[in-house]
């Protein structure tokens, strides 16, 4: 049985376990969930008994942070396996994961580093994702990175690697906006010109995010990624652009760090909602 | 350059931005590439304080996080789930000299690591006292009583239970100044502790080794001060039988 991704076009957020009783009682303009999947791979324990409790009421999008698709490694069968335990249980209405690498020989270093955009890399990367899919039964969905540097030894746009990526594997899109203004401003990319390009037809689910304002040693204006603020202004512009040309679709609002009131993200999801009710 | 070198790289600030990284302009990374380093050693620092919460207020936030940057490259965690991050943390404690005359640190620790393991353990509901007063004596003798997969025992020459309230959910806990043997549980929602009488964590460590009650009453009893209606009782206050296989 494949999971074809399957969120419906409203708006989702993180699920933070401190919002839970908020949720419960009036969920708002938050009509479903994401989860990280590797919160919810323990034995037992209340986590996963309030997951459980939640996907009751909720749809809910599994969203990988460890799998390590753009390792030079092969992938962690073990982790595919709490995977594909997980996802039997659960029954997501989608699973998505990043175009991105975590995992070296030393162990897992918390973070989505970056892989170079070559042909070497995209067969890396449609081999994992097709090995995922496979192990899974599902139509994974790969998300665009937020980067900081780029790499000598690339050879095309992020784009064009997202498109051969798709073109071997068939795998859906998740579509960060504030990841593509995060990268845009730090590649020196129009972010409208991304938008604009995308192969939207693949898209899956769309994520908005804050990020932190910064420079780098030579006065040129550094994003970093933090999902522990608003969304800004430019990223809901983007949002709107993207909408228009893509029509509605499952949009998340991730807040990660300094996580805030549930009234607070509430307000970011239903700002969210009225900029899906414009498109549709 | 492979994500070999990118990694040491990551965890070592020694270490030059590894070549081939740039910037749009052509210029090498630097100060971007260092957002991947701050990214990685903060997170996993982060993650470590979530974990071990009263050790940071035993040693201080500013202390601790000085020492999460030296651990974390040290023990980059084994998987993706950060909640079985750090089990080589106390270990850590016991052989790192600036924090050698907190002596009783390392065993704080092993009560913040059971704690985490206990909440995160498997779900079985536990069986009530009927069970065991159906059986004959001899039956009894016999039985090999299965206990909570959450249960851990933390025993210390310190009186380490105390050290924790107090620098946790009851700050005017007195420290008493002998060690303490300490129950860890969590057979239902919340994780449960209390201080064990004499014998006690000898009995529930015999008991979990898979030891009949005929044999471990046997050799309790020979421990002075061990009360066994107290410890039979104590079973099935904490909610830690699970199964009687006789």
């Amino acid at each position: 049985m494949t999971l074809i991704p399957h969120l419906p076009h409203s708006v989702g957020v993180g699920y933070k376990p401190q919002h839970l009783d908020d949720i419960l009682a009036d969920a708002g303009s938050v009509k479903w969930l994401e989860i990280h999947a590797e919160n919810y791979m323990s034995a037992g324990g209340p986590p996963i008994a309030q997951l459980k409790r939640l996907a009751e009421q909720f749809p809910i999008s599994c969203h990988g942070v460890g799998l390590s698709i753009g390792g030079e490694r092969p992938l962690d069968k073990e982790h595919l396996a709490r995977l594909k335990h997980l996802i039997s249980w659960l029954k997501p209405a989608s699973f998505s994961e990043h175009l991105a690498w975590s995992t070296h020989e030393g162990g897992y270093l918390n973070d989505l580093l970056p892989v170079p955009y070559n042909m070497e890399t995209v067969q890396r990367v449609a081999d994992h994702v097709n090995e995922v899919q496979e192990t899974l039964g599902v139509q994974m969905l790969l998300e665009n990175p937020s980067v900081y540097v780029a790499f000598t030894t690339s050879t095309m746009d992020e784009i064009t690697f997202i498109n051969e990526v798709v073109s071997r594997t068939g795998c859906g899109l998740l579509l960060d906006v504030n990841n593509v203004f995060i990268s845009g401003t730090n590649q020196e990319y129009a972010p409208e010109d991304y938008i604009a390009n995308f192969p939207v037809e693949h898209i899956g689910e769309l994520h908005l995010g804050g990020h932190i304002k910064d420079q780098d040693e030579h006065g040129a204006p550094l994003l970093i990624d933090s999902h522990n603020d608003k969304v800004v202004d430019p990223v809901w512009a983007l949002l709107d652009t993207l909408l228009k040309r893509a029509g509605p679709k499952p949009i998340l609002v991730e807040w990660d760090n300094d996580i805030p009131d549930w009234a607070i993200l509430e307000a970011e999801a239903a700002r969210a909602s009225k900029a899906l009710e414009a498109t549709s | 350059m492979s994500q070999s070198d990118f990694s040491k790289a990551l965890l070592d600030n020694e270490r030059p931005t590894p070549e081939g990284l740039i910037d749009p302009q052509g210029r090498p990374a630097g100060k971007r590439f260092d957002v991947y380093r701050n990214n990685v050693v903060l997170s996993l620092s982060d993650a470590l304080s979530d974990a071990y919460p009263v050790v940071q207020k035993l040693v201080g936030e500013k202390f601790f996080q000085a020492m999460a940057g030296i651990f974390v490259r040290q023990h980059p965690p084994k998987s993706p789930i950060l909640s079985q991050f750090a089990p080589e943390f106390p270990d850590f404690l016991a052989a790192f000299p600036p924090v050698a005359k907190l002596t009783y640190l390392p065993d704080v620790a092993r009560l913040e690591k059971a704690r985490t393991e206990a909440y995160h353990a498997a779900d079985v509901d536990p069986i009530d006292g009927a069970a065991l007063a159906a059986l004959t004596p001899e039956q009894m003798a016999e039985a090999k009583l299965h206990l909570h997969p959450s249960l851990h025992i933390i025993s210390s020459p310190f009186p380490v239970f105390a050290i924790w309230r107090q620098n946790s959910d009851a700050p005017d806990t007195a420290i008493p100044k002998h060690g303490q043997d300490v129950l860890i549980a969590r057979p239902q929602d919340m994780v449960e502790m209390r201080t064990l009488p004499p014998g006690a964590a000898d009995f529930l460590r015999a008991l979990a080794a898979g030891r009949r009650l005929g044999e471990t009453i046997e050799f309790c009893e020979k421990i002075p001060l061990f009360d066994l209606t107290e410890n039979i009782g104590g079973l099935f206050e904490s909610n830690l039988l699970i199964k009687i296989e006789s």
